[in-house]
């Protein structure tokens, strides 16, 4: 639960909703930077075998 | 041992948990908040937590679904704005409403057998087009649909002229009482349940509001979006969203969304679609279980609550992703058998 006690309530929800934002984004950017290093590596790998 | 909170066993279900489901809507296009929070709560987890919970898991994987998408196909963005008022007017209403029921303490039984009803409705209609596949293969591009061609339903609403008409994108023209009624039917489930409402959002604006799918399917996404902030915004605002079960369900969510949505080129719907209809069924005997459990004052059942509801979307998961293995390993003798290409 979000325990920022001292905000009042509508700028904990909307920090809350910033977050959530900010960690999908963070989420899709990662994975998708992951995926580019990843794909090529896991062919390399397959293919020398 | 503790983290976040949470104990670690609990951790790893989380994660697990938002990746499997993640696998289920990358690959059938479905939020899965319906999953989520039937399963917090049958985990103990408030309804109003539960619900905000999952409408806040639904907000992170609609940005994710925007990113994706980010050309959204076809936009009306002034239904889109208009539905958006409308959505968070019934999702306002809708949370009122659990909090009225959880002042009477018969939130959580009223949240657990809608859905009950929902996971069953949705399995049935799933089972029912698995078993209609074939006739569907005979029949193939008898039923195909135009994408630009508003449904015949749709048409039928928009002649009766009741005012204030207002002019979409695609060229009809809808009331505003019909795109209120619409989509404030739809934010009232979604804030009373706790779903993003996507399965039922976009077939009310192609079917009630009568635009083109893929305008539908746009416009259903953009207006997805902002009510599931709203959402987020609405249960955030009573300290009834659980960050850390959001986030975790979220890091596992987003990977499994990818391989999910990858795995989408490599098994066909058709394959799977019945295990999807005997998951949901499933899921529904879980959360009745849990009810009963709950009537009985017992929590004999809950562990097999729990196990049918997160056992049985593991069971699908794990089936797209083996036939993904299985799909690879083929393609892989394949490319052995004919290394020059079969020439």
């Amino acid at each position: 639960m979000i325990e920022a006690a001292a905000l009042p309530a509508p700028v904990q929800a909307t920090l809350l909703v910033g977050v959530i934002l900010a960690q999908a984004v963070a989420l899709y950017v990662g994975y998708g930077a992951l995926e580019r290093v990843a794909t090529p590596l896991i062919e390399t790998i397959a293919n020398a075998r | 041992m503790e983290f976040l909170g949470l104990s670690l066993p609990l951790l790893a279900l989380f994660v697990s948990f938002g990746f499997m489901v993640g696998v289920l809507f990358g690959f059938f296009g479905m939020g899965g908040s319906f999953l989520i929070t039937p399963t917090l709560l049958i985990l103990d987890y408030p309804a109003s937590v539960a619900i905000g919970s999952g409408l806040a898991f639904y907000f992170g994987t609609s940005v994710i679904a925007v990113l994706k998408h980010y050309d959204v196909g076809q936009v009306d963005y002034k239904l889109g704005a208009i539905l958006f008022v409308v959505l968070s007017i019934g999702i306002e209403l809708g949370s009122r409403l659990v909090f009225g029921l959880e002042a009477l303490g018969i939130a959580n039984l009223v949240t657990g057998i809608a859905y009950v009803v929902l996971l069953a409705g949705i399995g049935a209609l799933f089972l029912r087009r698995a078993s209609k596949l074939d006739d569907e293969d005979e029949a193939e591009g008898e039923d195909d649909v135009d994408d630009d061609e508003i449904p015949a339903v749709g048409q039928k609403i928009q002649s009766y002229n009741v005012p204030p008409m207002i002019n979409l994108t695609s060229g009809g023209r809808a009331s505003l009482w019909t795109i209120g009624g619409a989509g404030g039917s739809v934010g009232l489930i979604s804030g009373l349940i706790g779903v993003g409402g996507g399965f039922i959002r976009m077939p009310a604006i192609y079917y009630l509001i009568g635009t083109p799918l893929t305008a539908a399917v746009g416009t259903s996404l953009f207006a997805g979006l902002f009510s599931g902030a709203f959402g987020t915004f609405t249960y955030g605002m009573s300290g009834s969203v659980d960050l850390t079960v959001v986030s975790l369900l979220l890091v596992g969510s987003a990977l499994g969304a990818r391989i999910g949505s990858a795995a989408t080129t490599m098994v066909e719907e058709d394959d799977v679609i019945i295990y999807f209809g005997i998951m949901m069924v499933l899921a529904s005997a879980g959360i009745a279980l849990s009810e009963l459990a709950n009537w009985l004052g017992t929590g004999a059942l809950d562990l097999v609550s729990v196990l049918l509801l997160v056992g049985s979307s593991f069971f699908v998961a794990s089936m797209i992703l083996y036939q993904v293995i299985q799909s690879i390993g083929a393609a892989e003798s394949d490319a052995r058998a004919t290394p020059d290409g079969g020439d």
